[in-house]
């Protein structure tokens, strides 16, 4: 489950903002010892499977391993198309979500409420079948509408939080010296948002590509997909899946640890000047 | 002289907490006003209403003759001519020193870089930070943080400086360096309203002293005359507290 994706860490030693990411994603931090090697572990020991399996059995390990790439291409492509449209969808609906204007702030805000509380596979569901005679969008373009839609309302409460976490003395300061409104959140807060935002937004990226392994119900030929693809002709149900997840492990693992190591640069920034 | 700030029966009230009940103040050109008071007098809520960063509920304020208040007031172009340096300095944490001074005339003003760059550096060194226009803010000191915000505010070429306690968060020993900008800025006759308890600042600087408390004026009077022999009670028992 998400918790709030917001807390103060070290806020007062570091005197910043900073976030700490509470999602399930395992975000390996330099002080933590344990965690570090606890990463280690399944990294390398996921990598380790899958370069040892294919040498000892080539069939089907080097089989599978040969049959899934396009389905590594799909998996990557819906979810870097579905994060631009999330993050785009996000922006404006926190701003709304922090707008003055009642009217835009409701829609946002109801927005937010109704998406966050449909499981996002019966939103795929939902734009796939219910809406399939209206919309009629093939499976991928589905995919990645419905999964924009879903993760647009959870990139909006962070654009949100981001947004709120920036002291209201920088809004005022910049008003006082002569900038719209607009103007200030363009050059003041949102620069300023993006900083202490990017470390949760990799984290709802590598949250997304986990997810994407929804979309192989679509008929998109995702990672997952491939696999059942393969296990379905071969009945090597076992070892295909086994595949599967060590090559979504390998890849969720390497992605927190680039946010971690974002997280901890964007800590020093400013320092090291 | 003549009148440049005019703030003429100012009200507001937070819920149920009246700030100002009533304020009626006129700066003139080049004078520099003290308001001095016990926190939750109305003081920096006067001072935020001079360039609308509060909206009074009824009263009026008049900058050279242009209305602050009245609902079509074009807010943004007097805000480039009203200059506000703030308790907790308000720099830009994602931008150097230079591009904290030269952001507003560049987007605000459409000065050319190079322009806005010259007089930046020209404040800096009026500022004596001329060595940090590279530096971070988190970088330095309060005081240094003051000045440069100072330098941010004049950037803008402003008629008239508002000064909401700005020394209130610094260390004892970088007082005075703020001071003393503020001090030089007075002596060449900018118009200043400044909320602040700094009583050697208004001996060396204000024309004017004005003790606000609950949200009215008690009392107004030159410094010397303010703290030798100040006419009210109240007055009185709050220069106790600060001398």
């Amino acid at each position: 489950m998400r918790g709030s994706p917001f807390s103060d860490r070290n806020s007062k030693d570091s005197g910043k903002t900073t976030i700490n990411v509470t999602d399930g994603t395992l975000i390996p931090l330099k002080d933590e010892g344990t965690l570090l090697s606890a990463w280690n572990i399944s990294f390398f020991g996921a990598i380790a499977l899958l370069v040892i399996l294919p040498l000892l059995s080539p069939d089907p390990y080097l089989r599978i391993l040969s049959f899934v790439p396009d389905g590594l291409v799909a998996t990557f492509s819906v979810t870097l198309v579905s994060i631009f449209f999330a993050l785009l969808i996000g922006l404006f609906a926190g701003l709304g979500r922090i707008s003055q204007k009642r009217f835009i702030n409701r829609i946002a805000t109801v927005y937010v409420e109704i998406i966050r509380g449909i499981p996002l596979l019966v939103q795929l569901f939902y734009i796939y079948y219910a809406l399939g005679p209206l919309l009629r969008l093939k499976g991928p373009a589905a995919a990645i509408v419905a999964m924009s839609i879903c993760y647009g309302a959870y990139m909006a409460e962070i654009f949100r939080a981001g947004m709120q976490a920036i002291p209201r003395g920088q809004m005022e300061a910049a008003l006082a010296l002569g900038m719209s409104r607009s103007m200030a959140m363009r050059k003041i807060i949102i620069p300023q948002t993006i900083r202490i935002i990017l470390p949760p937004i990799g984290n709802e990226f590598i949250a997304l590509l986990k997810d994407s392994s929804l979309v192989s119900i679509l008929a998109v030929s995702d990672l997952l997909r491939r696999g059942r693809e393969y296990a379905s002709t071969s009945f090597r149900y076992f070892e295909s899946y086994t595949v599967i997840a060590l090559i979504y492990l390998v890849m969720t693992l390497f992605f927190s640890r680039l946010v971690a190591m974002m997280e901890e640069k964007l800590r020093h920034r400013g320092k090291v000047h | 002289m003549e009148k440049y700030i005019e703030i003429i029966d100012a009200v507001k009230s937070f819920g149920s907490v009246k700030a100002l009940q009533g304020v009626s103040i006129t700066v003139k050109k080049g004078e520099v006003v003290l308001i001095i008071g016990p926190s939750g007098s109305g003081k920096s809520t006067l001072l935020r209403s001079v360039n609308r960063l509060e909206r009074l509920d009824s009263g009026r304020i008049l900058i050279d003759g242009e209305s602050v208040t009245d609902p079509g007031a074009d807010i943004r172009h007097i805000r480039e001519e009203v200059g506000m340096v703030f308790q907790s300095f308000n720099l830009f944490p994602h931008l150097t020193v230079l591009d904290n001074i030269t952001l507003a005339p560049i987007c605000v003003l459409k000065k050319n870089k190079d322009e806005a760059i010259e007089t930046a550096r020209r404040l800096l060194a009026k500022v004596g930070l001329s060595d940090k226009e590279k530096a971070w803010p988190e970088q330095l000191s309060g005081g240094q943080q003051q000045r440069v915000a100072i330098a941010r505010a004049l950037a803008m070429n402003p008629k008239v400086m508002l000064f909401d306690e700005p020394t209130s968060a610094l260390d004892p020993e970088m007082i005075k360096e703020v001071l003393d900008v503020m001090t030089e800025l007075a002596r060449e006759g900018m118009t200043m309203l400044v909320v602040s308890h700094e009583m050697g600042f208004a001996r060396a600087a204000a024309h004017r002293i004005i003790f606000m408390d609950a949200g009215q004026i008690v009392e107004e009077a030159p410094p010397e005359t303010f703290f030798t022999s100040p006419r009210e009670e109240r007055t009185r028992k709050f220069l106790e507290h600060i001398l």
